[in-house]
C-alpha cells in the first residue's frame, strides 16, 4: 500500500476496492498492466467486506461466511502487484480519463488508459416524516460502525424498511448481543404475486436458503411486524417516537434509535459526472449506466463493474469485475488476455451468479409512499426543501431537477443532490405525469466528493508529462 | 404554418429578454430554445451585475440595463435575487492602481461617472478581508449580483405570460427567407414572421454564418466554483485587476469563485471538460488573499458554453445584409448584466426602428472593417 500515487499515469485506474474492484485490479495487475486501485476506506473490502483486514469482530460466526469470503480476493490483489491507495477520495473523472484524487489533505491528478469504476451502491433515500431528526440513521451507517468498530446501537432500537441488507444487519446486531425492540417490514405484499414468475430460478439460488435462514433467525429473537404501510418519526430535537400503520392499525412506540433501509441503488455519481450515459431501470427504480456486454460505457475507456453497474450483490460484482478487467487486458495487452478464461465462460459464470436476482428485484420494489413522500416531508435536507415546495415549483413551470434549481435550492447544497436525487426525479415525474426517464436527473459535476480549497490549492502545478494530456 | 410577429432563436437571457420587451410593445413573438431556457451560459454564469470595467463601446448599454435591474421585480414579477452591494476592482500593486487612475480619468472625460477611484482606506472599508498590501482600486457602487438561472427562468416565464409562444427542447432548423418572411421549422411545427432575432449564444455564430454574415467567434466555457458556507466576510463582488479572479459571497455564506479560466466546451453534447490545473490557480489565489477561505469545501465546479468574438464585444443590432434579421449574440463572457437592457434596445430597434441608447460600436458591420481595440476581459 502506498500513500501517494507513485506515477502520473497508469494503464488502468480501478476506483473502489469492493468485490468488483478487487477482482478487477487483481486481474489487470496480474496481467502486467500498471494498475492503481484507489479506495476511500481505511482498508480494502468496500461496504460488504468493510474492514475485513482490521475488524475487531474476530469471531467468524458473528459477521457470517459471506463476509469472510472477501479475504481471498484481498490476498489476490495484494499479491498481484497492483498499487493500492487507501484513504484516497476520487473527486473527479472526465472523458479524457483524468482522475482527480485527494489523499492526506493533498490533491493529485493521474491519467489512465482505461478506467474501471467500481463505486458500488448507495442506500436508496427513505424520506419519511422526521427522517432528518438526530437518532434516525440508515442501516448502512449502523453496519459501518458495527463492522469497523464493533459498535452497537444503544437504547430502544427500531429497524424499519425492507430488503436483504435490513435482515442481515438485524441478524448481525442480535448475534453480537445488541437489542432490537422491533423490526417493521415495509415490503409491499402485492409484490409477491408480481415476483412469482421469477420464483423458480430463485429457489435454486444461494439467496433462497440464506435469506430464509436469516429472516428466521431474526424472527426468533425479536418482534417483527409485516405489511407496514406508513412510517413517521417524531420528536423535538431528536427522535422520540415512531408512528406506523400495519394492516390498517395505527400504533406509536417510543424509540431512541431508528434504523431505516429500503434497499440499495447504484452509486452513479462519478460515472455521471464523467459524462457516462445512464438509463432508468423500471424494475430496480434507479439510474444505471448504459454498458456493453464487457462493461464499457458510452465514454470510451470507462468501464463500470459491480453494483455501480446495476444492483447484483457481491458475487455478481466479482464476476462483472473480471469481465471488465478482461476487456481492458484485451485492449491494452492482448497477448496477456489469451491466458484468461474467455469471455463466454465469464459471461456464463455471471449469469449463474445473477440467478434469482430478478425475483428479489421485484419482491423488494419499495412501495410508492416510501419513495415519493407526502407534502410536508423534507426531500432535500441540505436546503430543507419539502415535497410540497417541489410540487409547487412544478406547478409554476419547473420541468426537471436541473430546472428546479431556478425555483428552489434543491440539490445545490453540500450533497449536490447525491442524497435526494432519486426522490426528486420520481416526485417530479409523478407530479408531471411523465416517466423518470423523461424527467431526467441532476447534472452532476465534480467534485463528486467534497475537497477543501486548501487541498485544491495544493495540487502540484502542471509538469510536462501532465501537459501532454490530449483534451478532447 | 404559424404566423408570428417575430421569431427569436435562443432561450438565454438575451432571447428571453427580447421576447418580454417585444410583448410589452404589443408584438407576439415565438421563442425557440433547443434545450431549455438558461441551460447554458445564461443559467450558469457568475451572476455578476456589473457596469465596472467594461469596454467604453458597451457602457451606455450597461447603464441602460442597470436601470432595468434596479426595478427587475416590476418587469418579470421575481426579484431574481438581485442585490446591490457594489463591485470592486482591486489593485494589488502601485502600478495597477496607476492604471485604475488612468481608467477612471478616461471614463470621466467621456462623461461616465459610475466608476470611482478608491484609496487603500476605502478599499479596506468595503472589503475588510483584502490583503493589507493592496493600495486601492475602483468601485462601481450600484453594481451587484443576481441568480442567473432564476433570472433567465423569470424572463422566460414572463414572456410566456405576456403571450409569447415558447418552444423548448427542440432547435430551430431550416432557417430561411421566403416571400418576404422568415421561416423556421421546430420539430413538426413551422413558424413564419417578418422578423428573425439571432440570440443563439454559442450557436449564434453558426446562424450568422449560415445567413452569409460570418463573424470571428469562438466557443468558450469559463469555469466557476462554489464553496460551502463560511461566515459572512465580504459584501461586494471583488475582481482582481492583475490576476484572473472574481469573488462573490452570497447571503447564505457560500462563495462563488470565478475569473475566466476556461474549460473545454463540447458544443454538440453541451458538455464541458474542466481544467483542474487552472481551477487550482484560482484556488491558490483565494488561499493567499483570503485565509478565512482555506478550510472551505468546494461543492461544485462547472462551466457554461458561450461565444466570444474576435474583439470581445457583442454583436447587437440589425443585419448588414438581410431585411428583418437582427443579431444579439457573442457577449464574450460579460452578457448577463446586459440582458435586460439589450432586450429593451432590440425591441426598440425592431418596433420603432431606432433606439436612444448608443450601440454604435456593436453592429455586425464592424467585422467588414478593421477591428476596434480589444476590450478588457472581465466577468459576466
Amino acid at each position: 500500500m502506498t500513500s501517494i500515487p507513485q506515477r502520473d499515469a497508469y494503464d488502468v485506474v480501478v476506483i473502489g476496492a469492493g468485490p468488483a474492484g478487487l477482482a478487477a485490479a487483481a486481474l489487470t495487475a496480474g496481467a502486467g498492466l500498471a494498475t492503481l486501485l484507489v479506495d476511500e476506506n481505511m482498508g480494502p473490502g468496500g461496504q460488504v467486506w468493510r474492514a475485513i483486514t482490521t475488524t475487531p469482530v474476530k469471531e467468524k460466526r458473528l459477521l457470517g461466511d459471506d463476509y469472510w469470503a472477501g479475504q481471498r480476493l484481498v490476498d489476490d490483489v495484494r499479491a498481484s502487484g497492483a498499487e493500492i491507495l487507501q484513504r484516497a477520495t476520487v473527486w473527479s473523472l472526465d472523458r479524457t480519463l483524468e482522475v482527480g484524487l485527494s489523499i492526506d489533505g493533498g490533491a493529485r491528478l493521474v491519467r489512465a488508459k482505461r478506467i474501471i469504476l467500481a463505486t458500488g451502491a448507495l442506500e436508496r433515500p427513505f424520506p419519511i416524516p422526521g427522517w432528518t431528526l438526530p437518532g434516525v440513521m440508515t442501516a448502512g451507517a449502523a453496519q459501518t460502525m458495527l463492522k469497523s468498530s464493533g459498535l452497537l446501537p444503544q437504547g430502544r432500537v427500531v429497524v424499519a424498511g425492507q430488503g436483504p441488507l435490513l435482515w442481515l444487519l438485524s441478524a448481525q446486531i442480535l448475534r453480537m448481543g445488541g437489542m432490537i425492540d422491533l423490526v417493521l417490514d415495509t415490503a409491499d405484499r402485492r409484490n409477491r404475486l408480481r415476483a412469482l414468475p421469477h420464483l423458480p430460478p430463485f429457489l435454486t439460488s444461494p439467496y433462497f436458503f440464506k435469506g430464509l435462514a436469516m429472516m428466521r433467525e431474526v424472527r426468533a429473537r425479536t418482534q417483527v411486524v409485516g405489511g407496514v404501510t406508513s412510517l413517521a418519526a417524531r420528536g423535538s430535537g431528536r427522535v422520540e417516537a415512531l408512528a406506523y400503520e400495519a394492516g390498517g392499525r395505527r400504533s406509536e412506540i417510543p424509540v431512541d434509535v431508528l434504523l431505516l433501509h429500503q434497499g440499495v441503488v447504484p452509486n452513479v455519481n462519478l460515472a455521471m459526472a464523467a459524462g457516462v450515459r445512464h438509463r432508468w431501470d423500471d424494475v430496480q427504480l434507479c439510474w444505471v449506466p448504459e454498458l456493453d456486454e464487457r462493461g464499457e460505457s458510452s465514454v470510451a475507456g470507462i468501464h463500470v463493474a459491480g453494483d455501480g453497474a446495476g444492483i447484483g450483490g457481491a458475487s455478481v460484482a466479482v464476476h462483472r469485475g473480471r469481465i471488465a478487467a478482461r476487456a481492458v487486458i484485451e485492449a491494452l495487452k492482448p497477448e496477456a488476455g489469451l491466458a484468461l478464461a474467455d469471455h463466454a465462460t465469464l459471461a456464463s459464470e455471471l449469469a449463474r451468479a445473477e440467478r434469482g436476482r430478478a425475483f428479489l428485484d421485484v419482491l423488494f420494489q419499495p412501495a410508492r409512499q416510501f419513495r415519493i413522500p407526502a407534502d410536508e416531508t423534507v426531500v432535500c435536507r441540505c436546503e430543507e426543501v419539502t415535497a410540497r415546495d417541489i410540487r409547487e415549483s412544478v406547478a409554476l413551470g419547473a420541468t426537471g431537477p436541473n430546472q428546479l434549481k431556478a425555483y428552489r435550492r434543491t440539490g445545490m447544497g453540500p450533497c449536490q443532490g447525491r442524497l435526494c436525487g432519486l426522490t426528486v426525479t420520481e416526485l417530479m415525474a409523478e407530479a408531471r405525469g411523465r416517466t423518470p426517464a423523461e424527467i431526467g436527473y441532476y447534472r452532476l459535476r465534480a467534485p463528486v466528493k467534497p475537497i477543501t480549497l486548501a487541498e485544491l490549492a495544493s495540487l502540484p502545478k502542471g509538469e510536462d508529462a501532465t501537459k501532454a494530456v490530449v483534451r478532447g | 404554418m404559424t404566423r408570428a410577429d417575430a421569431i427569436i432563436i435562443g432561450g438565454g437571457i438575451h432571447g428571453c429578454s427580447t421576447a418580454v420587451h417585444l410583448c410589452l410593445k404589443g408584438l407576439r413573438p415565438v421563442l425557440v430554445e433547443k434545450d431549455y431556457a438558461g441551460r447554458h451560459a445564461s443559467g450558469v454564469n457568475a451572476g455578476g451585475v456589473r457596469q465596472l470595467a467594461r469596454h467604453t463601446a458597451e457602457i451606455p448599454l450597461s447603464i441602460r440595463s442597470m436601470g432595468l435591474w434596479e426595478r427587475i421585480a416590476d418587469i418579470v414579477d421575481d426579484d431574481c435575487e438581485f442585490e446591490s452591494h457594489g463591485q470592486v476592482l482591486v489593485a494589488e500593486t502601485g502600478e495597477e492602481l496607476a492604471a485604475c487612475r488612468a481608467r477612471v480619468a478616461e471614463l470621466e472625460a467621456l462623461g461616465f461617472s459610475h466608476e470611482e477611484l478608491i484609496d487603500a482606506a476605502e478599499l479596506r472599508r468595503l472589503v475588510p478581508a483584502v490583503s493589507d498590501s493592496c493600495p486601492g482600486g475602483i468601485v462601481s457602487r450600484r453594481d451587484g449580483a443576481a441568480s442567473p438561472a432564476r433570472t433567465t427562468t423569470a424572463f422566460r416565464r414572463k414572456a410566456g405570460h405576456l403571450g409569447a409562444i415558447v418552444r423548448e427542447g427542440m432547435g430551430a432548423t431550416g432557417i430561411r427567407r421566403q416571400d418576404g418572411l422568415w421561416r423556421v421549422d421546430v420539430g413538426s411545427e413551422r413558424f413564419e414572421a417578418p422578423i428573425l432575432v439571432n440570440a443563439a449564444g454559442a450557436w449564434g455564430g453558426d446562424i450568422a454564418a449560415g445567413l452569409g454574415e460570418p463573424v470571428p467567434v469562438e466557443t468558450v466555457a469559463p469555469m466557476l466554483m462554489i464553496t460551502s458556507r463560511v461566515p459572512p466576510f465580504i459584501a461586494p463582488v471583488v475582481i482582481l485587476r492583475g490576476r484572473k479572479l472574481s469573488f462573490k459571497q452570497f447571503g447564505n455564506g457560500t462563495v462563488l469563485i470565478g475569473g475566466g479560466h476556461l474549460a473545454t466546451p463540447c458544443r454538440d453534447t453541451g458538455e464541458t471538460i474542466l481544467d483542474w490545473r487552472k481551477l487550482q490557480e484560482s484556488a491558490r489565489t483565494v488561499f493567499e488573499l483570503f485565509p478565512v477561505m482555506r478550510g472551505a469545501t468546494i461543492v461544485r465546479a462547472w462551466a457554461g458554453i458561450e461565444a466570444r468574438t474576435g474583439d470581445d464585444l457583442p454583436v447587437l443590432g440589425p443585419s448588414a445584409v438581410h431585411e428583418g434579421l437582427y443579431h444579439q449574440f457573442g457577449f464574450s463572457l460579460h452578457g448577463f448584466q446586459l440582458g435586460p437592457g439589450a432586450g429593451a434596445v432590440m425591441a426598440e430597434l425592431i418596433v420603432d426602428g431606432s433606439t436612444a441608447t448608443p450601440i454604435d460600436g456593436l453592429g455586425i458591420g464592424r467585422f467588414a472593417r478593421p477591428s476596434p481595440p480589444p476590450a478588457p476581459r472581465g466577468q459576466p
